[in-house]
């Protein structure tokens, strides 16, 4: 059974190299988490006290202004954090897509970055040489995947870290923003496989700013501020409230068709 | 607006803490779990090195072969000892030196230099030291073809008993005790690990231990008798006694029991239990400092990184 439950989970990080005089001049500003000063070694309170419980089939979408701790949170449901103070438990095996840039290596072939995300995924061998046709066709890059992937655009590298992801049957999938940078026709593609994926018993969460993207792929959001969860409920009372207007009254007609039938549980919005 | 409905709490947090035994444990369990992972980009790490290069690896092999010959040209001239026994000796002394350098310098910067992995993908941070040790078994094993090459050349010297210096121990020359460089050099490689666990957990918190380390390897390299014999220490004294306190130049440097419970099989000489014995009690406390490292701060590397 695949689940993450945070208990009043907080991430602080400590600035050892930070002169703290000068910091009391950011602790001000309002972008970024609180900036705590207690102590000899000033902290950075990213996430205070999240608590959270997410369960087979969420599909959650994650929004919130630059540095309201989106991309921390995914890290600690990720469990790459773990929690300074609170408790988190993980269950199931996670396969993020954060930075595109990590984990992949610019010198080597895509097949060689395929089998190694693979292996990082908790793959093995076998199990990666099995897939790379899949992903090879599913990615469309042919005899790309044989160059070093420093000769690739952006978003061949998104292609290539979500055929990976989608293919290995990831229980819980954590995507950060970056995964914009695929033309439409791909997208359309990884949606189909995404929403299978997510079919599949799987847990999504997806943190991204555009209103299509969530509404597509998520049905619940969480809302975050200055390292709280400020509001966690359907998807579009939590964009209501984000952006401050429906966001389904300005999405194109042809969104609304395929979601007509495609995902009929949006209608439900309060979660479940 | 706050929507956390009562739905959203789950129950009772778990008994379980991240400062554990049980999750250190579960750390080095699972990066052995994954030594496919660690296995490949250990490879992947020579491959990329020398990626572009015509002769590739074999720059390994050809760099550390003139430099044993050319040290151990040196020091026998500078010794006055026989160069068919002195250089085998500085050549092994030099290849399992080079083991335990570069295993406790990269050590020290494991976890700093993998950063971007250990705050992108969730895997057990014992996964980069692994990586790291395997890597520079790799290194050790292209090493080792100079070892072979010196011992065909000089096999003859070194298949009866001899000494290296004047009044220092006879050794009873090649024998089956050459197998026994395989338990010695495995205990090494279990030994790296926890070293760089706990130097690369410390390092990563405290900056200043990588440079730290890094200017007094080089002053550890000529304390260890390498380039010089252990035996000299006793011809100081005229061989009246067995070196006294100057013996203990060598045997209180742990670095010396390392290298000697490699080399000396490698060469014939007399295996001595008690290097065996410093280094399984080094093996066995730096492993529990390495696990109360890792039980208390494991979870603070991603923080610090």
């Amino acid at each position: 059974m695949v689940s993450i439950d945070v208990w009043n989970a907080s991430v602080d990080f400590p600035i050892f190299d930070a002169k703290s005089r000068s910091l009391k001049k950011l602790a001000l500003g309002k972008v970024g988490g609180k900036i705590g000063s207690e102590g000899r070694v000033p902290i950075i309170e990213a996430l205070h006290d999240i608590t959270l419980s997410l369960k087979d089939g969420d599909r959650v979408g994650l929004v919130g202004h630059n540095g309201a701790g989106k991309s921390t949170l995914l890290r600690l449901l990720a469990g790459i954090y773990e929690p300074t103070r609170g408790n988190s438990r993980i269950i199931g095996k996670v396969a993020p897509v954060f930075d595109l840039g990590v984990g992949m290596d610019p010198e080597i072939s895509g097949y060689e970055n395929i089998m190694i995300r693979g292996l990082f995924l908790g793959m093995t061998r076998k199990e990666m040489e099995k897939r790379v046709d899949d992903i090879a066709e599913f990615t469309e890059l042919g005899d790309y995947l044989q160059m070093p992937l420093r000769t690739y655009s952006t978003g061949m590298r998104v292609r290539l870290a979500l055929g990976v992801v989608t293919s290995i049957n990831p229980e819980i999938l954590l995507l950060d923003e970056g995964i914009g940078a695929v033309d439409a026709a791909f997208m359309a593609k990884a949606r189909d496989r995404l929403k299978d994926l997510v079919k599949r018993s799987g847990l999504l969460v997806f943190a991204n700013h555009s209103d299509e993207f969530l509404i597509e792929f998520c049905d619940t959001a969480i809302w975050m501020d200055e390292g709280h969860v400020k509001m966690h409920g359907g998807l579009r009372e939590v964009l209501t409230a984000y952006k401050g207007h429906d966001p389904f009254e300005r999405i194109s007609p042809e969104l609304l068709a395929r979601l007509g039938h495609s995902s009929p549980v949006l209608s439900g919005n309060g979660g479940e | 607006m706050q929507a956390t409905s009562t739905l959203d709490h789950p129950e009772a947090p778990p008994a379980t803490r991240s400062r554990s035994f049980k999750r250190a444990f579960a750390d080095v369990r699972e990066a052995w779990d994954h030594r496919e992972l660690w296995g490949h980009l250990g490879w992947q790490d020579i491959k990329q090195r020398y990626r572009r290069s015509v002769i590739g690896p074999l720059w390994i092999t050809i760099s550390m072969g003139t430099t044993a010959l050319a040290l151990g040209l040196l020091y026998s001239v500078l010794f006055k000892t026989d160069v068919a026994t002195f250089l085998p000796y500085v050549t092994v002394g030099f290849i399992v030196w080079n083991f335990i350098v570069g295993c406790v310098t990269e050590g020290t910067d494991v976890f700093i230099a993998n950063e971007g992995l250990i705050k992108h993908l969730p895997a057990p941070i014992t996964v980069h030291v692994m990586r790291m040790v395997w890597r520079q078994v790799l290194f050790f094993a292209h090493n080792l073809v100079v070892y072979v090459v010196v011992l065909a050349i000089f096999f003859t010297s070194l298949n009866h008993d001899y000494q290296i210096s004047e009044n220092g121990p006879v050794h009873p020359g090649l024998s089956w005790t050459i197998v026994l460089a395989i338990p010695g050099f495995m205990l090494l490689a279990v030994n790296a690990v926890w070293v760089s666990l706990l130097f690369g957990v410390i390092s990563t918190r405290f900056r200043d231990i990588p440079p730290v380390v890094n200017s007094f390897i080089n002053l550890v390299f000529f304390m260890t008798p390498i380039v010089w014999d252990a035996g000299v220490l006793q011809r100081v004294t005229g061989g009246d006694d067995d070196g006294g306190w100057r013996m203990l130049i060598a045997e209180l440097n742990p670095v010396y029991h390392f290298v000697e419970v490699v080399r000396a099989p490698l060469l014939g000489h007399a295996v001595d239990w008690h290097h065996w014995a410093i280094v399984g009690a080094f093996t066995v406390g730096g492993w529990f400092a390495a696990l109360v490292i890792l039980r208390n701060y494991r979870a603070r590397v991603s923080y610090w990184v």
